[in-house]
Order: structure tokens, then sequence, then C-alpha cells
């Protein structure tokens, strides 16, 4: 029972991450259209920022809240200067696109701050919060930290005309125009977002598994199948999505261990906990094939 | 697109060219001539994607599997059986052939991201099931399979490089005649309607679950006899080799060849094997050429070439060049009024945006 | 190929007449040759991962670069400038293939030296021995290497994994008192090899091993690992698995309070990289086997090797980290090649070089542990094959009892 307990706390622990970096995903996929494969090396670069700047002698929370803003700012410059040429590119060609700027990402983190693994501080303090054995304080912090970050994305997008226009700038340009909206802009900006939401994912995930220019690599893999099965265009879905995922893969390697344990044959173990968890979920998606959250599309013809 | 008449002198020139040998040891060197076979069988896994992606609108992130696969199979095949490796590549294709089939089966209700989802889980799973325990007697678990080069046969007098390229050079020109043969044929009118507008494709009675599914088949069965000839070129198969970067790959050669094009795929091959090496080169001369102070890596290079290539070409080369012909032929005869339509297409466009 | 240069008659054949067991070279009048080799020139070609997941190896081959820049600057190897060629293989095996190809028969190197990687090196295995090309110290510690029977042209390098997996098995059967063994281990080749040899060196006590899980690389975070381990209730806890990994799990059973004995693989031993971020409260009394000096170990500090690494560093390698142990790995490593290439003298043949290579007696390489030499001969291809067990204390290693002996293990 313990064990359980502590899977599943670890499990959301984990999801909690890939949630974090599945809602920056989200984040370019509603705004833009895209599936930013960079979106993990960018985050990765942003942690490093925040990092620099607490070498530099900068606490935490001020480091963080200005690596975020670098983060938005890059984000924007990406897009107006690196994505606006290819506006009328085939989509194909834009993931190339990404791949490129994911190649550059890693290799200028790695020459700048070298491929040694950092430490990299949690904020949480350590005793205070956490059930002692079941989770830790960073782990509990880093679910609310997602929360938090979800809501305020949640209410941005619900209750500002900002975040109105950005919606409609994406759902349809033409007419998002026509009404006055800058839709250049709007997606200048959902490019922002997005890097922001990745820089506090960063921040938040580089505690756990180290700042490395590689830390983001497995993580986006986890992250692109959360916000898939969320419904890739779903801020919430893609948040639960990370936890199905998170908790799903545990919850795979404990009865796996626990059929060892009893019949003394191994059958499913840690080395195919993804695997197994993945058709799950291809599965479930082959049964509800607009993702567990997303909306079924009419089409017209 | 690609002028006809130019087909065989390319042919006769491309089995000509390795007798020179004797003559010019240094051009057509040993090395030269595997590295020319290790970019006909990226073009022909290319060749597989597109004819997935390209030619039948379907996403997949998974061909690093069906490659692994393919190489998997002439590889046991070879090592647990001592099957010749020339006999491996039937076998390859069919059990390639059934997986992808039986993998388009459920991802017929998967469109667009989320067959992009499903064909990355497989990407990710195989190397994972290849590691599985009770596989390992017959995988070699995580370290491998250690095989043999081809010999060549009948004792011609042939090094085993100029057999190795004559082996993937005919095979390549059996699966581009066959797939050229396939498209120009009703099941590739069929295929390329459900690409481009699939309702109507229904509407015209085409049964687009059983041509999607079969070329899902078709295209993991290309690419897997291109895992196989890898495995014999390379005499060793590991995990380790089919990460799901391999896939990304493909996806690159796919896309910089030029996606809906055959001839793209050739280009994408070369591309694919190309790329590292010259963005190593081209590192290392702006280090010690132009003299540039900060060390400029080649993965650096490598990302700063895919841009400004989707930049200058974002149909890619083929697409590309094919522009630049039409635009100097304008120029040219301003009277001829041709229609210039790229025949590069943007299918993935039309696939996600429905 | 065979060149003589009769010019240089005299000089070349009271150069070889130093050398000892080069009565051929002394016969044939001097020079002696291999591809690669010239009188102003020796050519070595490496290959190494500078992009890709493992890009972090990438340092290696720059330090690498570094050494034998700075070994031409200060006049070569008996008047032979070295030509080091890298090429970046992104830890694939198939790469690999293509690259080495491409040094040996385009660029026509002298040696292959210190390729990394064990599946890389795996897939190169034959065509090297083949090709009769010498394939010296590579960077991986798999057993497979040191076979001059089999593969007379493949020599390793580090002490191999499979031994150093005996080692602390011997060492907790002796130590710990009713072991229940618990075992994480990074699922591929590298695993594997410590993991054979840690259940060759049980032996009949195998059956202690109460759970063993595996993890990817591409895994985010090994907590569900240790989580299942903790719950066997073991007390021994052995961690097969690269700084990253390794810092997480120890870091992990601290925060479970689960407080086992911890064996660690000599590749995460580093303790920047993983004593530190692993957190040195959850790390003390970790046992691991260390044959190289660690940058950021105190004790070590006025060690003259050290003093002479740290300056070489400043002056040579200046962009990459003090602290990074990859750097004196490839130091050590590129002393090793550096003298046996000194040792070949003229007679600049393949087969000289494995000959150099196979026939040294108690070396003293630089940045060893004190004690450790390099020994290899025709029927030993294992350079370096003692460690010294070491507990962590504080913030440092301590080392402890005598120096191992792979033999004497």
């Amino acid at each position: 029972m313990e064990q359980f307990l502590q899977q599943l706390a670890s499990g959301l622990a984990n999801g909690a991450i890939y949630a974090c970096v599945a809602l920056a995903l989200v984040m370019i996929y509603v705004s833009t259209d895209h599936l930013n494969f960079a979106q993990g090396e960018m985050a990765m670069f942003s942690t490093y920022i925040s990092w620099q700047l607490m070498q530099w002698g900068l606490g935490f929370w001020l480091a963080f809240i200005l690596a975020v803003l670098i983060s938005f700012c890059m984000g924007v410059f990406i897009e107006r200067v690196i994505l606006r040429p290819l506006h009328h590119a085939p989509v194909l060609s834009i993931v190339v696109v990404f791949i490129g700027l994911l190649a550059i990402c890693n290799s200028m983190a790695g020459a700048i701050w070298s491929y040694l693994i950092k430490e990299y501080p949690s904020p949480f303090p350590k005793a205070e919060f956490g059930i002692a054995g079941v989770i830790g304080p960073h782990q509990l912090g880093v679910v609310l930290v997602t929360l938090i970050v979800l809501s305020l994305l949640f209410a941005f997008f619900r209750y500002t005309p900002l975040g109105l226009a950005m919606r409609a700038a994406a759902q349809n340009p033409q007419m998002a125009r026509l009404v006055g909206v800058r839709v250049d802009w709007m997606l200048a900006l959902g490019w922002g977002l997005a890097a922001a939401v990745g820089a506090v994912a960063g921040i938040m995930v580089a505690h756990i598994v180290y700042l490395d220019p590689n830390m983001m690599g497995g993580i986006l893999l986890y992250a692109f199948a959360s916000a898939l099965i969320g419904g890739i265009g779903n801020p919430g879905g893609a948040v639960v999505g990370g936890f199905i995922v998170g908790v799903l893969e545990n919850m795979v390697a404990y009865s796996g261990n626990m059929i060892e344990k009893i019949t003394g044959i191994y059958i499913i173990g840690n080395g195919e906990k993804l695997t197994v968890a993945l058709i799950i979920v291809i599965f479930v998606l082959t049964l509800k094939p607009a993702g567990l959250f997303g909306r079924v599309v009419v089409k017209r013809v | 697109m690609f002028p006809k008449k130019w087909v065989l002198p390319l042919i006769v020139l491309a089995f000509v060219i390795p007798l020179l040998r004797p003559w010019m040891p240094e051009v057509v060197s040993n090395y030269r001539l595997f590295l020319v076979s290790t970019m006909i069988i990226a073009s022909i896994a290319v060749l597989g994607l597109n004819l997935l992606t390209g030619f039948n609108g379907q996403i997949s992130l998974g061909h690093s599997a069906f490659y692994a696969v393919g190489a998997y199979t002439a590889a046991i095949l070879m090592d647990k059986l001592d099957m010749p490796y020339y006999a491996t590549l039937p076998i390859s294709a069919a059990v390639c052939y059934v997986v992808g089939w039986l993998f388009g089966k459920p991802a017929l209700k998967l469109e667009g991201h989320y067959l992009a989802l499903a064909t990355f889980a497989l990407a990710l799973s195989v190397p994972q099931i290849l590691k599985y325990k009770w596989l390992e007697d017959l995988t070699g678990g995580v370290q491998g399979i250690v095989l043999s080069k081809p010999e060549v046969p009948f004792g011609l007098p042939l090094t085993e490089d100029q057999w190795l390229y004559y082996y993937c050079l005919v095979v390549m020109i059996v699966l581009y005649w066959a797939a050229n043969n396939i498209l120009n044929s009703r099941s590739g009118r069929a295929m390329m309607a459900i690409r481009d507008y699939h309702i109507a494709a229904d509407t015209m009675g085409i049964n687009s679950a059983r041509y999607k599914t079969v070329t899902f088949g078709i295209s993991a069965a290309y690419t897997g006899i291109a895992g196989a000839l890898s495995a014999s070129a390379i005499a060793f198969v590991a995990p380790d080799s089919f990460s799901f970067f391999l896939s990304i790959k493909f996806l690159i050669g796919l896309v910089v060849g030029g996606v809906g094009s055959l001839a793209g795929s050739v280009v994408g091959g070369i591309f694919y094997v190309l790329v590292d090496n010259s963005a190593q080169a081209l590192s290392t001369f702006v280090k010690n050429d132009l003299g540039l102070q900060f060390d400029l890596s080649a993965y650096t290079v490598f990302g700063i070439l895919l841009i400004a290539l989707m930049y200058m070409m974002p149909t890619g080369i083929v697409g590309g060049v094919y522009a630049i012909v039409q635009g100097v032929r304008r120029v040219r005869r301003p009277a001829a009024s041709s229609s210039a339509t790229s025949p590069v297409r943007d299918v993935a466009a039309n696939q996600q945006r429905p | 190929m065979k060149k003589t240069n009769r010019r240089t008659f005299v000089a070349g054949a009271s150069a070889a007449a130093l050398l000892t067991g080069s009565r051929v070279a002394f016969a044939d009048s001097g020079k002696k040759y291999s591809d690669g080799a010239s009188d102003t020139e020796i050519k070595i070609g490496h290959t190494n991962p500078y992009s890709g997941p493992a890009s972090s190896y990438g340092v290696i081959g720059k330090t690498l670069q570094a050494y034998w820049k700075s070994v031409n600057e200060s006049g070569g190897i008996n008047g032979r400038k070295v030509n080091f060629i890298t090429y970046d293989d992104g830890y694939s095996p198939p790469k690999t293939v293509e690259m080495v190809r491409k040094l040996v028969e385009e660029d026509k190197v002298l040696c292959c030296f210190n390729t990394l990687g064990t599946p890389c090196n795996t897939a190169i295995h034959k065509y090297m021995n083949q090709k009769k090309v010498p394939q010296l110290y590579v960077a991986t510690g798999a057993s497979k290497w040191g076979d001059p029977k089999n593969f007379p042209w493949t020599m390793g390098y580090q002490p191999d994994y499979h031994t150093e997996g005996v080692i602390y098995a011997k060492h907790l059967l002796a130590n710990v008192k009713d072991p229940k063994i618990a075992v994480i281990m990074q699922n591929d080749d590298f695993g594997k090899d410590y993991w054979n040899g840690f259940k060759e060196g049980l032996g009949k006590d195998a059956g202690k091993v109460v759970k063993h899980v595996t993890y990817e690389t591409t895994d985010p975070t090994v907590d569900s690992q240790v989580i299942q381990l903790k719950d066997s209730g073991a007390n021994v806890f052995f961690v097969i698995a690269i700084p990253k990994f390794a810092a997480q799990a120890m870091r992990k059973a601290g925060d479970l309070g689960w407080k086992p004995a911890i064996y660690l693989n000599n590749v995460s031993s580093s303790v920047t990289s993983a004593m530190k971020p692993a957190g040195f409260d959850n790390v003390q009394g970790v046992i691991t086997a260390l044959y190289l000096m660690d940058p950021t170990d105190k004790q070590f500090d006025s060690h003259p090797d050290m003093k002479t690494w740290v300056e070489w560093m400043k002056k040579h390698n200046a962009e990459q980290s003090l602290q990074d142990a990859s750097n004196v790995f490839a130091y050590s490593v590129a002393s090793l090649m550096h003298e046996t290439l000194k040792k070949c003298g003229d007679n600049l043949t393949r087969e000289n070089v494995m000959r150099q290579a196979a026939n040294f007696q108690k070396f003293k390489l630089p940045l060893l542990l004190p004690g450790i030499t390099v020994s290899t001969s025709p029927t030993d291809f294992y350079p370096i094959q003692a460690v010294q067990l070491s507990r962590f204390k504080g913030e440092t290693w301590e080392l402890f009892g005598d120096i191992m002996h792979a033999e004497s293990s």
C-alpha cells in the first residue's frame, strides 16, 4: 500500500512536469496552429537564463520573473523574425524549421554553459509542506504552480479582451482582421506566452531532473503525448493529460512489479512502462478520436 | 516533371561509374561507394515515407520503427537461420507490410496530430520491444547483433563495396519503378484523391479505408527493405540505432527533398546523409578559414542550414529547383504561358486543416 | 606501404638503435611508415558525439583536440606533428561506421583512438580488425575490448565495467551482514556489462539480489524505480547509472528515508556532476571504485600531476571547466597515446603501434591514482586494471583499502 501511494504521488509529480510543458505546447498550437518541436529546448534555454541570473546574485523569484519576461521577448522575437517569412510555407516545412531551432537552442546552450549537469535550487521550503515519505515539498510545489499557471491562462483567455482577440485571431484570422484585431501581433503574442509558460515549466523541472542542455529531451516526448491526449487545443485537457500520462506510467510499472512479486514471472517492467502506457492511450484515442477533452470538429463539406 | 529522357542515361551512368575504379581509385573509392550506398538506402526509406505522407496524406513519425523491424528481421534471419542476405529482403518487406497494415487499421480512426501521436508511440516503443527480456535471445537485447558484410558472388572481380553498391542500386531501381507504376495506376490516383479530398474520393466510390491501410503497409514495406539493406551494409544492428530521432531524420529528408515527389525522395536521401557531414565541415571551415573566434558547433550549423533551406525553398529542393527552372523558362519564352504550379504539394496543410 | 628515406638514414638508424625490440626497423634502415604517418605528420582518427542526446561527451573530443594542439606547439612527437581528425557520430552506430570508414579509407589515418561508446565501437570492431588498423584505447569500459586472440587490433583503456562489478560484489559480501540487494541499471550495453560482472562476483549468492530494475535514458526521472527498490526491503543499493540518473536515484532514496549501503559505479563518481547534485546529506558513505583523480577532490590539489593538469587546462583548454572529470579522462588517455607514439620512434607502422601499445610495464600515467599504473602485454589488452575503493565523506572521496587488481579480486 505504501508503494502504491508513493507511486501515485510520484506519478502526479512527474505528471505535473509533463503538464507544464504540454501547456506551453498547447499555447502555441492554440495561437498559431503549429506543434512546436523546439518548445522543450526553448524552455531549457530560459531555465539557463534564470540560472545565470542567480549566479549573478539575484534572488530566486527575481531571477524567475526576469527569466519569464526575457523568454516572453524571445518568443515574440522568434515569431517575428524567424517564422514571419514562412507564414505561407507548408506545415511540414515549418516542422523542419522547428527542428532546426531545436538544434540551435540545444547546441548554443551547450556552448555557453557546457554540458555538465548543474543543480538547480528549489524555491519551496524544505520541511514545511509536503507529506513526509510520500511526496516531497518540491513535487507538491510543482503541482500547485502548474495549476496556478493553468488558472491564470484560463482567466486570461476567458476574461480579458486581449485573450479574446487572441482566440479570435487563431480561429478565424480573416474575420478577426476585419473587426480590427492585429492578427500578426496576436501570433507573436501567442509565441511569447508559450515561451513564458515554457520558462516556468523549465524552472520547475530543473530542480528535479537537474539542469543540462538535454534535460528536456525525454520530457518533451511525454509532454507531446500529454498535450495530444487532452485534445491539442485545450489547456485544461493538456494538464489532465499530463497527470494521466504520469500516473498511468507509474501504475503500469507498479502492476508489473506486483505481478512479478506474486507470480514470480516477469511480464512488464520499467523498460516497457512507457510503451504500455502509450498503447493504452492510443487504444482510448481510437475510441475517442478527438482526444479525451477535445471537441469534435464538425467538418463542412 | 522530371524529364523521362534523362532516366536511362542516369541509370547507365550509375552502373558504369564504379567500374572506373581502376583508373581513378581516389575518385571512385570504396568509401565513396559505401557512402552512396547509404544514400541509396536512405532514399528508399524516404521514398517509403513519401508514399504515405506525400501521396496519401497520412503523417508518420514512426518510420524508424519499420526501418528497425526490417533491419532486425534481416539480421535475425541471417544470424539465426544463416539465410543469405538477398533472401532476407522479401521476408523483411513482407513482415513490415503486415506490421504496417496492422498498424494502419486502428490508425484509420486517427487523423492529423493523433496519427502523429500513434506513429510517434510506435517509434518510441520498438527499441523498447527489441530490448524486451523474453526476446533477448532473438534480438541480442541491448548488445544487438553483429553480422558479416555481403560477399561478392560468382567470383566477380568486384570489391565488397562495389557489390553492395550494385545490390542497393538494383533494389532501388526496382522499388522506384514499382512506386512509379503504382502512382500512375488506378490505385495511385485513388491514393492521391484521398489525400487531396477524401470526402470527394469517398463519394466517387473509392474505398478509402482499404487504400489507406494498404498504403500504410506498402510504405512500411519500402522502409523495411531500406532497414534490411542497412543491416547488410552496416553489418550491425542495435536498438540504439533506431531512436525516434531517425524518424525525424526521415522527415527532414522528406521535406527537404520534396513532399509528394519521387525525385524528391532521392534528393532527400542524399541530403539526409550529407547534411551531418557537411554541417561539420562547414563548422570547421567557419572556425579555421573565416577565423571566427566563437566555436560554432556542427549542430548549430545543422540547425541554421535547415532553417535557411526552408527559407529559400519552402517546398523542398525539388520544388525549389522546379520553380527556378520555370522562372528561367518564363523569362526566355514570355509568350508560352505555362501554368507553373509546383509539383510538390502542400499535403500536410490539406491534411491538418480540415 | 613502406617508404624509406635514404637521406635521413643515419639519423633514423641511430634513433632506431635506441629503441628496444625494433630490430625490424633497424634492419630496414630506419624509418618505416604505414598509411597516415610520414616524416612530418602522424594522422590519428577519432569519433565522438558532439550533437544529439549524448553531446555531453563532446567535452572529451574538445579536450583531446586541445591536447594534440599543445603537443604540436611544443614540437610534436619525435619531430612529427599530430594531425588529429575528429568526427561527430551523434552516438549512432551506423554513423560511426560511416565516419570511421572515412577516417581509414579517405583520410588514411595511422590509427583510430578513443572512439567513444560501446555500441559505436561494436559496430566498427570487426571492420578495424579486418583492415588491420589499430583501434586504440576506446572510450568505453566494456569487457570485450581486451580480446587479443580474436581482435588483435583493438584495445581498451579504462578498468572494464565487468571487473568493477565483480569488485563491488566481493566487497559487499565481505562487509554487509545479511545483504539484500537492490539494483538499478541503465537498460543498455553499459548497464548490462556491470550487471553481469556483479552477478558473477556474487556467485552462489546471486539470489541475494531481491530486486533489479532498469531505466531508459529518455525517462525524465527514476523516482518510480527507486520506490520499487525501496519497497523490496533491500539494505544494499547498487547504482549502475550515468551521473544525472545516479544523482536522481540517490537523492530519491534519501527523500524516501531509505538508508541502504550504496555502491555507485565509477562512471558517476564525479563530485560536481553526481555527488553534489544528489545532495551531500544523501550520499555519505557511498562506495565507489576510482582509478583517476577527481579534479574537484581537494586531497589532490597539491599533487604534481594535478598541478600540471590545472596549468595545462588554463593555458591550452581554457574554455572547458576545471571541474569536469571528462577533462581528466581525456588528458590521461591522450597522454597514453602520446607515450605509445613516442615509443614507436621512427617505426610508425600499424603493427608497431600495436606492439608498443601492448608493451607497457607499470607505466606511470599522469592523473591515475597513486599506485595505479598501466601494464599491457601481447596477451593482456587491458591497460588499466586496478582500482581503489573509496568512500564518500563530507564533500569528497576518501580512498581506503589496498589497490585492487582484477586478478586478485
